[in-house]
């Protein structure tokens, strides 16, 4: 070849292809102002809907006058239940097989509970027509106690018992009291007991994960619009799963799929808030319905915190059994989950317990069991992924205490037990005694990575010297070291066992070459800051030799974007990157038979290269991808379609596994309670690394979410149902003030049945990482016989911590 | 509803004049009436940072200023601070640097930085860290908005000795 031809390599850097940490296409609108969130949206007469909303945790309503509010200049309409009802649309199905109010039908089951909706010309208007709604309640016992709810007579659902009160099977199976949602089990209840009953060492815990939520910077909201000229309802919203918005919609309203589009608009955050449907977007629809005018909704901060998606609030109790060298037998898991007044969570359709049954973390237990009972309450409902796969953090939060709780009992080091009952490399792939199958990993490799790095036995060295001068009175803080060793699973998922209300959790994308050997694909997923735009087209990059920077990604118009189950529990690039690759396969395939015509040989007698297909044995002769697709467009070729197009829906045959080692150093003032990190160390292995410096900016963000969940933030309730958290001067998030920085690490693991290898990497962080925080505020603690203590960590409780175990003096 | 006010101020440089109720917020006045919607809205309690603007030279946020408070004032939000063909420095940092992924709290946040090295053209991390604690971001655990109000802060502090 000659000299001045491109090296192969400059071909490569050219694409800014997958492992590039090419810069975001998303930035220069954000940057300037100009992004597009739902509330930018304006359309000629909009008016605005809001929401009277109970102040009774649990109520009757007794009567609902909307009289003096119809007087109140600019607006026009208040709907009540009475008025949906004829639509059969004053409840809504949920995602996880039970039903919702969208206005109260004769009573209230949580403060915050939308009650009446007002339509008016403006925000204003709407606030002044809501103050004039006169609601007449009447209280009723408020149950705020999943427990005492179990045990109480009193009936919080209606429609949870028959006409002599008994309790009547619910979604998921048998209800054993009228306000049980459901039981479910994995693993083997009898052998298990055995296994603990018989062991050697038996490590208990109770631990309340608490309530919290998502609590994305942009709230949720919607813009319906009927034009009833042409019968097309448009709704833009802030939906993490347009497609399947349209599909409820439809299923609800009767209104033909075809004639619904659904847009979800640049989303300011997701973290699982935006994935179920809500009250607002059904009495926006409604409302446009009945006024012909488009109708926003957006919540305030105080409606997001209150009504829409809490997550957590799993009472977990653990029991784990090991031999006295520290090998574990078996383990038990019993969780009390807290669904609130309505079953809302957004799991797929088997799974009520979302994959909780991967509590077996990344050890080879042979032995596990494991129940969840749902249970209603006077609480909002929601119990969604917040940040997470479906309750994975829930599920590495118990395995991952359990270990430290077991490390105390057996008095040995938390890291040399996790060490010790690792999953070892070649017992993948793993099948786990709860049922999973883990794809790949190698946790021995990354946690000996991880310990070197921060110098483990330097900090357990500094540690102990600590205690010593603490009980000296040389100093007043404690030094905590924060271990913890996760595996998730995401990418829901495989269609044989993964649905939302029966639609198959596979994903999609459709790509299109233009003559010029530019193109655009489409997606079924939706980004809301992960930078989809820029990664899938790295991931199409290299798969057709077409550079990034000449690719459009777009995504969440379900006019134009094939059909998918959207972004949530980091299945975007484990699905719809999957389908994208092999989208792109197809787009090659068919390049290579334009090329082989082309270059006047067989079409074997080609081969892909960088940007290319050459022919073999004779790198001289060949066509350039940009050369194919103008061939697609202009040249007749016998026995091939012009045009270059390509659509692939992806069922993936497994979950992918990503896994990590995380450790916080933190320093504890026993006296102010306040914690200092001093480090925070990383690794995570998502397998095949798509853009390393998003992979970064996911795990930062992560873990600053994490910190929040263990050391301050949530969703509490007084003993009447009260929201005591619902601004965000009592509901923590952090500032740049309280967040350190923290190192990253790798290491690569491929997913072996994903195309590029990739397993998914926004939620790792949040997963590991809350155990971790956790685990140093208790790990400070040991010396001084702190067994177990529940999150949130915020000051108060680590000052109570320390002055419970006799500190203060 | 109250009695309408005449208010008149500067927005981005443009001289703006309409009645309003004296309720009014600032960043409805800006998002709805003037369709100026790079700030956003976030808590409404002054807590998010979302939607800060510089008001006669000092970094508020819009959600709670009524508009009436803000009769005559100058204002600049995102809009006013660089164009497609002349960024500002940290909107090009935060871009080259990952300072954002979700976009949302990113106007309030760089208005907020200009005003920071306005004050404070060489700050510390721990200076910017401070100075920034007024605007929450739920995407990127600050590390990379810290990097880009740096190295912002590196390429104008530059600029400025090139010009002496």
């Amino acid at each position: 070849m000659k000299d001045d031809v491109e090296s192969r390599e400059d071909r490569v850097g050219k694409l800014k292809g997958l492992g590039c940490s090419r810069k975001r296409v998303e930035d220069a609108r954000f940057t300037q102002g100009k992004g597009n969130y739902v509330d930018d949206i304006k359309l000629d007469g909009m008016l605005f809907g809001d929401f009277v909303r109970s102040p009774y945790a649990h109520a009757k309503v007794v009567s609902i006058n909307t009289e003096e509010a119809l007087k109140v200049p600019g607006v026009l309409a208040v709907l009540t239940a009475k008025d949906l009802e004829p639509l059969g649309l004053h409840w809504m199905p949920t995602l996880a097989g039970d039903k919702q109010m969208v206005l109260a039908d004769g009573k209230v089951l949580f403060q915050g509970q939308e009650v009446a909706f007002v339509v008016a010309e403006d925000r204003y208007a709407a606030a002044d027509g809501i103050e004039a709604v006169e609601v007449e309640y009447e209280e009723l016992p408020v149950l705020v106690n999943p427990f005492e709810a179990l045990k109480s007579d009193v009936v919080l659902r209606e429609d949870t018992v028959d006409e002599n009160g008994a309790p009547k099977d619910g979604a998921h199976g048998p209800r054993k009291h009228h306000n049980h949602i459901f039981t479910w089990e994995a693993g083997d209840r009898e052998t298990t007991e055995q296994v603990i009953g018989e062991a050697e060492v038996v490590a208990t815990s109770d631990m309340y994960y608490h309530r919290t939520h998502p609590c994305p910077l942009e709230t949720c909201g919607c813009v319906a619009s009927m034009d009833k000229v042409n019968g097309k309802l448009t709704l833009w919203g802030t939906f993490q799963a347009p497609h399947a918005i349209r599909t409820v919609v439809s299923l609800i309203s009767g209104i033909e799929e075809h004639n619904i589009r659904v847009i979800s608009p640049d989303i300011g955050g997701g973290f699982g808030n935006k994935v179920g449907a809500y009250p607002g977007y059904v009495c926006s629809v409604v409302a446009s319905i009945v006024t012909g005018k488009p109708v926003k909704w957006i919540e305030d901060r105080m409606d997001n915190l209150m009504t829409t998606a809490f997550a957590r609030d799993y009472h977990m109790t653990g029991r784990i059994s090991a031999t006295k060298e520290g090998k574990i037998t078996g383990l038990h898991c019993h969780v009390t989950a807290d669904h609130g007044g309505f079953d809302a969570c957004a799991d797929p359709t088997k799974f009520p317990a979302g994959f909780m049954n991967i509590c077996t973390g990344s050890y080879d237990i042979p032995t596990a069991y494991l129940e969840v009972e749902g249970v209603y309450t006077n609480k909002a409902p929601g119990g969604v992924s917040y940040r997470c796969s479906f309750r994975v953090t829930e599920a590495v939060y118990f395995i991952e205490r359990m270990i430290e709780v077991l490390a105390i009992k057996l008095n040995m080091d938390a890291a040399e037990l996790r060490r010790i009952n690792f999953i070892r490399k070649e017992q993948f792939p793993y099948k786990a005694a709860l049922g999973w199958e883990y794809d790949s990993g190698d946790y021995h490799t990354a946690w000996d990575k991880a310990l070197k790095t921060v110098d483990y036995e330097g900090l357990r060295a500094e540690q102990a010297q600590r205690v010593e001068d603490f009980k000296a009175g040389k100093t007043r803080k404690l030094m905590g070291i924060g271990l913890s060793f996760f595996t998730e699973i995401v990418g829901a998922g495989p269609v044989k066992n993964c649905d939302i209300l029966g639609l198959g959790m596979f994903d999609s994308c459709e790509i299109r070459i233009h003559p010029t050997g530019s193109a655009i694909a489409r997606l079924g997923t939706i980004s809301q800051g992960q930078g989809h735009a820029t990664t899938f087209a790295q991931i199409l990059a290299s798969e057709i030799g077409l550079p990034a920077d000449s690719i459009t990604i777009e995504e969440g118009d379900t006019d134009t974007a094939p059909y998918g189950l959207g972004t949530y529990g980091s299945r975007s690039t484990p699905v719809a990157g999957a389908a994208t690759a092999l989208a792109g396969r197809k787009i090659r395939a068919k390049a290579q038979m334009i090329a082989a015509y082309l270059l006047e040989v067989h079409d074997d007698d080609v081969e892909f290269d960088v940007d290319r297909f050459v022919v073999k044995g004779a790198p001289e002769r060949f066509k350039t991808m940009k050369e194919i697709a103008f061939a697609a467009y202009n040249q007749a070729i016998p026995g091939i379609e012009p045009g270059l197009e390509a659509v692939s829906y992806y069922d993936p045959p497994n979950m992918t596994y990503p896994f990590g080692a995380y450790v916080c150093v933190m320093d504890i003032d026993v006296d102010t309670g306040v914690p200092e990190i001093r480090r925070f160390y990383a690794l995570d292995d998502c397998g095949t690394r798509i853009n390393p410096m998003i992979i970064e900016g996911q795990v930062h963000g992560g873990l600053t979410e994490a910190l929040a969940v263990a050391l301050g933030q949530e969703i509490a309730y007084d003993d009447m149902g009260n929201v005591k958290t619902g601004t965000l001067m009592d509901f923590f998030l952090p500032t740049a003030w309280e967040v350190p920085n923290y190192e990253t690490d790798h290491t690569v693991t491929p997913s072996p049945h994903h195309p590029i290898g990739a397993k998914g990497v926004g939620e790792s962080p949040h997963v590991g990482g809350v155990p971790c925080f956790s685990n140093a505020v208790q790990d400070a603690f040991r010396a001084f016989g702190n067994v177990h203590t529940n999150m949130p960590h915020d000051h108060w409780r680590i000052w109570k911590t320390a002055h419970e175990l006799g500190l203060h003096g | 509803m109250g009695k309408k006010m005449h208010i008149q101020m500067q927005v981005n440089g443009k001289a703006e004049e309409f009645l309003a109720e004296p309720r009014e917020l600032l960043i409805y006045t800006l998002r709805e009436r003037l369709n100026i919607t790079g700030p956003h809205i976030g808590c409404e309690t002054s807590h998010c940072g979302a939607c800060t603007v510089t008001l006669n030279g000092k970094s508020v946020k819009a959600c709670t200023v009524f508009v009436a408070q803000a009769d005559g004032a100058e204002i600049t939000t995102i809009e006013g601070l660089g164009t497609p063909d002349a960024l500002h420095p940290l909107q090009t940092a935060f871009k080259e640097h990952h300072g954002l992924q979700c976009g949302y709290c990113t106007p309030g946040m760089i208005t907020r930085a200009t005003k920071l090295l306005e004050e404070n053209p060489n700050p510390t991390e721990e200076e910017i860290r401070f100075g920034m604690a007024g605007n929450i971001c739920r995407c990127t655990g600050y590390q990379n908005i810290v990097k880009s109000i740096k190295a912002a802060a590196a390429e104008m502090n530059a600029a400025k000795e090139a010009a002496e």
